[in-house]
């Protein structure tokens, strides 16, 4: 008889405030759930579903090029180039916080965590409230959907490019150092081709996204195809709710697919 | 001698590549600069009317606050339930994408297309959509947060459920377990702490989502800012802005914090 075959392990002990925790959540889903006034479907849902269907399987195909003007084509050239300048216009501004907001890069902490704090309060506003107030700014079309963009975008790609200054190798920065290299130098041999490639496929990863917002921003009136978009649902013109949405998806996945191509080979 | 040293330095790789591509890209940005008819001189001329807008913005005006504590418990309320609805439909999805459950490419490739097609379509977009199927109120941003829920939840899921060890899968298998069985004993244990981290992750994303949902007339806060800002009431945009960027400071801080003691 050996002794270990009766060895039972123990369980490992279940946490005392268990019953505690899924009180509390069950409490926040009671709250939650009971809040939703679900008042049943709408008679004419079914319908309306119906022809937004009918609509996708049958798009207005002659709104794909009008000549004078406002058609889906052109709409969706709006949303790459706001797209393209917002991305852009935000690489430009995130470089100087992406380097505040890295740990590496600065002498105390409180530098570096000030840093990644402005990044977080900027990324909480989300782009189309910045939007709503870009436009009072410059008015109503794709400019303000730019600037909307641009500042945005800030928040997370400076986060993001401030990991990669993180996570770089120090060693080609002190074999500078040690041969003499003023700071610039130093930055221009051994800090830019070390984090070059990470900026760039986030920056493609971002342009990824921000495709998406710029197909919403027509919505408050900040140019790109979200303008048309809601104008047919308003109107209830199914037919070309179809073809955009359907302009949207082919838009967005054909830059996914080019995007993410790169981004393989950069990386 | 020397000239022979000169002979042997490897060649610098070419600058061409380098070239063409800053091209393209300054062609690129020129190209949508004339589209968006983006000039600096409009941005300089309008620079002034920013500051006039953040002026009138400052001091907040306090006492609306009570006014919208209201629709952002709801705002919260319809990213909870969207994000659990999407969540839970997102399990069945999940495990018919994961090439180690879904034997058959042709299940398998079919729903992954399909959740791609979701993930493209933008939320507010959604939202706009099924305000037009159902009517304004928040039914249908909940609905729109739960599509958008499921299409992430399911693809960061089967990601990781493709990933996971498949010794105690096999070792259920060899005491002669049944399907069921594998699933609670052999899968959940490994994938559930996973799932929870992507549901809180969507959640944190849904939040803001929801905050802008209310543009379009699907529920939540976002339907103030048209108010304030139609009314050119800039001391109640600001409260809500302040409001809304302490809820999602504040959901973003817990979750956060969450995910890391849960993986």
């Amino acid at each position: 008889m050996i002794k270990s075959w009766n060895h039972i392990i123990q369980k490992p002990k279940k946490n005392r405030y268990r019953w505690f925790i899924y009180l509390a959540l069950a409490a926040v889903y009671i709250w939650a759930f009971a809040g939703v006034p679900f008042t049943g479907f709408k008679e004419t849902a079914g319908q309306i579903t119906k022809a937004i269907v009918t609509g996708i399987f049958t798009p207005d195909w002659d709104f794909v090029y009008l000549p004078e003007g406002e058609d889906l084509l052109r709409g969706l050239l709006e949303t790459l180039a706001i797209s393209v300048l917002g991305t852009f216009i935000s690489t430009l501004l995130c470089i100087p916080f992406a380097f505040w907001a890295a740990v590496n890069m600065s002498r105390t902490k409180a530098v570096s965590g000030s840093g990644k704090m402005v990044l977080s309060f900027i990324r909480a506003i989300p782009e189309i409230i910045l939007a709503l107030m870009f436009i009072k700014a410059v008015g109503p079309g794709s400019f303000a959907g730019v600037l909307a963009l641009g500042l945005h975008s800030v928040g997370m790609l400076g986060k993001l490019f401030a990991d990669e200054v993180e996570n770089m190798d120090n060693g080609p920065v002190e074999a500078l150092v040690s041969a003499g290299a003023n700071r610039l130098q130093i930055l221009w041999f051994a800090v830019i081709p070390q984090v070059l490639p990470g900026f760039l496929s986030y920056t493609l990863y971002r342009f990824e996204i921000n495709m998406r917002s710029a197909a919403i921003l027509g919505v408050i009136g900040a140019g790109g195809i979200g303008t048309p978009l809601i104008f047919a649902l308003s109107t209830r013109n199914w037919d070309r709710v179809g073809i955009i949405l359907l302009g949207i998806v082919i838009l967005i996945t054909v830059v996914d697919m080019i995007s993410g191509a790169i981004r393989k080979r950069l990386v | 001698m020397s000239a022979n040293a000169e002979l042997k330095r490897p060649k610098a790789p070419g600058k061409l590549k380098h070239y063409l591509t800053a091209a393209i890209v300054l062609l690129l940005l020129w190209g949508s600069a004339i589209h968006t008819e983006a000039t600096f001189g409009e941005l300089i001329e309008g620079f002034p009317n920013m500051f006039d807008l953040l002026e009138e913005m400052f001091p907040p005006k306090w006492s609306y606050f009570d006014n919208i504590v209201g629709a952002m418990l709801e705002t919260i309320r319809m990213a909870l339930v969207g994000t659990t609805i999407g969540a839970i439909m997102a399990i069945p999805v999940a495990l018919l994408c994961a090439s180690n459950f879904a034997a058959s490419w042709w299940i398998r490739h079919p729903v992954r297309f399909i959740l791609n097609l979701i993930r493209t379509v933008p939320d507010l977009l959604l939202a706009a959509i099924f305000v037009a199927i159902f009517g304004l109120g928040p039914l249908p941003g909940i609905l729109a947060l739960s599509v958008f829920a499921l299409g992430l939840i399911a693809k960061l899921t089967y990601e990781a459920l493709e990933t996971i060890d498949r010794g105690p899968l096999e070792a259920m298998t060899s005491v002669g377990a049944n399907g069921i069985q594998r699933i609670i004993f052999a899968v959940i244990p490994q994938i559930q702490a996973h799932f929870m981290s992507f549901t809180l992750y969507t959640f944190e994303i849904n939040v803001r989502a929801a905050a802008v949902l209310g543009l379009v007339g699907a529920g939540g806060i976002g339907h103030y800012y048209e108010v304030t800002l139609g009314f050119l009431e800039y001391d109640k945009t600001s409260v809500i802005i302040i409001f809304t960027l302490a809820v999602v400071l504040l959901i973003d801080y817990t979750s956060t914090k969450l995910r890391e003691k849960l993986l």
